[in-house]
């Protein structure tokens, strides 16, 4: 180790114990925002601490802690931590795995955790084979140098598994990269472009077409440079009443043109040139979507009508409305018809949402069909960090594996000869999980048969 | 026969197995020690069993999905994980005598899904944010990592325990029959290390899972919070075994206290916070 007077900034940003101090308090600060419930409108703060209490909490952002700046600054010392501690030691893992083990002399080698000793008769191109038989039994390919008190043969494995610990740290700043990169305040105050990362959302009633999103929290509008229409919403039941579906139909116009459609449900979004619909809310309007069709589709109508409102459809002579419906909380479970043709009595029924109904009029028969009117709430999210951040994780995944259980081995044998019997002194080391490598020396050295 | 009547026979056969276990530990006879571990790997056969069969009934019932969403599976799942991790361990490192201090655990989550009033162990249909190919993934994932952490805790305990007996003669019979300070404290780094990178793993699994239900992967709800919380509490543990050569009773405690987290991450944030995970809840 060199002895010379490190830049005192440098040797705190290196330093362990900043890690592990910045570790805690993390994971202790963190807290707070799971027990102060965060982004919350303000009044509810004055309700539940107090205006003393709020007031400081406000001061201290714990109300939005997770973006407060000294939050940030914390994820920031952390990030320049693990920058320059990985720094400082890789040059240090380089040496000892460039370390030329040729040079072992005899002496280290007695000094080894693991040792073994093999006597063999014959001379010294008796011992070499063996030597070469045993490390080339388990793949380990030998380079071997002349000392001055024998022949030594050295291979090694692994020597690449001491970065394990540093891929760990490099995978964490690149998820941390992609956070950033993918940051809608970052896209905002630093490129001072909304539209290149942002999570809004967006309410399209059925039939409808939409061309911007509104971002969260302000309320923006932000161009898409595509409409998208919602054809058609629906919510599906189990037979206990629990929601099982909510689908939304939707269509991608651009420049006029119907690029495509496709169904959006709860996990499983639409994304198209970057950017991702969630399904996430619904709104259920009073207003109904109503299909009249005459005899086997001689004519049809469709439009969306309000209830209590006499409707005409010219084109049949028919005049129609919805004069009562039965709802449960917002959504409409079925609805009364009024249905005339001005021949006799006109006829009046209860449908159900969804359901045909099949009406017998002197002038024929009629299929009528009520949808309730929804609009669909949809998440809109652009990220475009989202790959780095997937892909720090596969890489922290790799790199922990790497770290904990793969181990750089080292396998050393030294031949010594007098002419009429040869003597090895095998010895090994391992950097991790001793014992299995201590099993596999055994096994090499010959001592465990 | 059904699913939850297997679990009743896997909940006595690991309550028995707990006391055969004790009796080991405190009359140091290998009889019961061999009965208790028959008892614990008979418990998790029936347990695997009941698991596949409350699988199939859910398909039976026409609503069919893993047996991973609700408080009642989950505590299952736990006790499952756990006791196999033990299992596991035992068979690796022949430590029968640890298994006095983690098949309460299998035992305690089994009996308290079966008997807690807040539990509902009916098979619901799942809801839309639950329909997805990562449920099995994220939840395994977790609770392999969980299952490792309340034995790395159970450890943590042996080890504070065996230690502070050490002081006082009096009582060195009743804890000799522990393993040495040194193998306990060996077993429950490398416990750690497991757990962590399955801790890990199941991070990242619901943080891909979030990205496509909820258009965000990370967004400081509760359980996130509290599971990034335990991950913080481990890397500390390691980092500060690595480098600055921590060991014993520090590393006994942290195994403790990370335990602990994992435990608020299970259930004080399911009980006591709302949040996006709140179908963990019943």
């Amino acid at each position: 180790m060199t002895k010379t007077s490190k830049n005192p900034l440098l040797a705190f940003f290196s330093s362990v114990q900043l890690a592990l101090f910045l570790l805690f308090l993390m994971a202790g600060t963190s807290i707070i925002g799971t027990i102060i419930p965060q982004n919350a409108p303000p009044g509810r703060y004055l309700e539940q601490y107090g205006a003393k209490m709020a007031r400081f909490m406000e001061l201290l952002n714990l109300t939005d802690m997770y973006n407060s700046r000294w939050f940030l600054l914390l994820l920031l010392l952390f990030a320049l931590n693990l920058i320059v501690c990985s720094l400082e030691r890789i040059p240090q893992v380089i040496k000892i795995i460039k370390r030329d083990n040729l040079d072992t002399s005899a002496d280290r080698l007695e000094k080894m955790g693991l040792r073994a000793r093999v006597t063999l008769p014959g001379g010294a191109q008796e011992g070499e084979a063996h030597i070469r038989k045993v490390f080339q039994q388990q793949g380990w390919k030998p380079q071997q140098r002349q000392q001055k008190d024998g022949t030594l043969f050295f291979a090694e494995k692994g020597a690449w598994t001491r970065f394990g610990v540093y891929i760990v740290h490099l995978s964490i700043l690149i998820v941390l990269l992609g956070a950033l990169i993918g940051s809608s305040t970052v896209a905002k105050k630093l490129l001072r472009d909304p539209s290149f990362a942002f999570k809004g959302s967006v309410m399209i009633p059925e039939s409808r077409q939409s061309e911007v999103i509104y971002a969260f929290k302000s309320g923006t509008p932000i161009e898409l440079g595509f409409g998208v229409r919602c054809d058609y919403f629906t919510i599906e039941y189990y037979p206990n009443g629990m929601p099982k579906t909510y689908l939304s139909k939707v269509t991608v116009v651009e420049d006029g043109a119907e690029v495509l459609s496709t169904d959006i449900k709860v996990n499983s979004p639409l994304t198209y040139k970057g950017i991702t619909f969630y399904q996430s809310s619904y709104q259920p309007y009073q207003d109904y979507v109503v299909t009249l069709q005459k005899g086997a589709a001689e004519l049809q109508t469709s439009s969306i009508i309000p209830h209590s409102q006499q409707q005409q459809w010219s084109e049949a002579g028919i005049t129609y409305g919805i004069i009562n419906r039965e709802n449960r909380g917002e959504v409409t479970r079925r609805v009364k018809v009024w249905l005339s043709d001005g021949q006799g009595e006109p006829s009046i029924f209860w449908v159900n949402l969804g359901q045909e109904a099949l009406v017998e009029r002197p002038s024929g028969s009629y299929t009528f069909q009520a949808k309730q009117l929804y609009a669909t709430g949809l998440q809109v999210t652009k990220d475009p960090g989202v790959w780095l951040v997937y892909g720090g994780c596969i890489l922290m995944l790799i790199g922990l594996y790497v770290a904990f259980f793969m181990s750089h081995r080292k396998l050393f044998a030294m031949l010594r000869s007098d002419g009429s019997s040869a003597t090895i002194l095998f010895a090994g080391s391992a950097n991790k999980n001793k014992v299995g490598f201590e099993k596999k020396f055994e096994d090499l050295a010959g001592t465990n048969r | 026969m059904d699913s939850s009547q297997l679990f009743g026979i896997t909940m006595i056969a690991y309550l028995l197995s707990s006391a055969f276990y004790l009796a080991l530990f405190i009359f140091r006879n290998s009889t019961p020690g061999f009965i208790g571990m028959l008892l614990a790997a008979a418990g998790l056969l029936i347990q695997t069993v009941g698991i596949g069969l409350r699988w199939y009934e859910s398909y039976q019932i026409g609503i069919g999905h893993a047996p991973l969403t609700n408080m009642y599976e989950s505590l299952v799942f736990f006790s499952w994980c756990t006791a196999l991790f033990y299992l596991a361990m035992e068979l690796k490192y022949k430590t029968r005598v640890i298994g006095a201090f983690v098949m309460p655990f299998a035992f305690i989550a089994l009996a308290y899904a079966s008997f807690s009033d807040r539990i509902n162990d009916q098979i619901s249909p799942l809801i839309p944010a639950l329909q997805s190919n990562w449920l099995i993934a994220h939840v395994v994932t977790c609770f392999i990592g969980y299952g490792a952490f309340a034995v790395a805790g159970s450890l943590g305990m042996i080890y504070l325990l065996k230690k502070s007996a050490g002081d006082k003669p009096a009582q060195e019979g009743l804890f000799s029959s522990l393993p040495e300070l040194k193998i306990i404290d060996d077993l429950t780094h490398k416990t750690i290390i497991f757990g962590f990178m399955w801790l890990s793993a199941g991070i990242i699994t619901g943080a891909i899972w979030a990205n496509e239900a909820w258009g965000t992967y990370w967004s400081w709800d509760p359980k996130e919070t509290w599971s990034i919380i335990t991950w913080f509490v481990y890397a500390l543990t390691l980092h500060a075994r690595f480098t600055r050569g921590w060991s014993g009773t520090r590393i006994a405690w942290l195994a403790i206290i990370g335990f602990v987290a994992v435990f608020f991450t299970y259930f004080g944030v399911n009980f006591l916070l709302s949040g996006l995970h709140s179908y963990g809840s019943s």
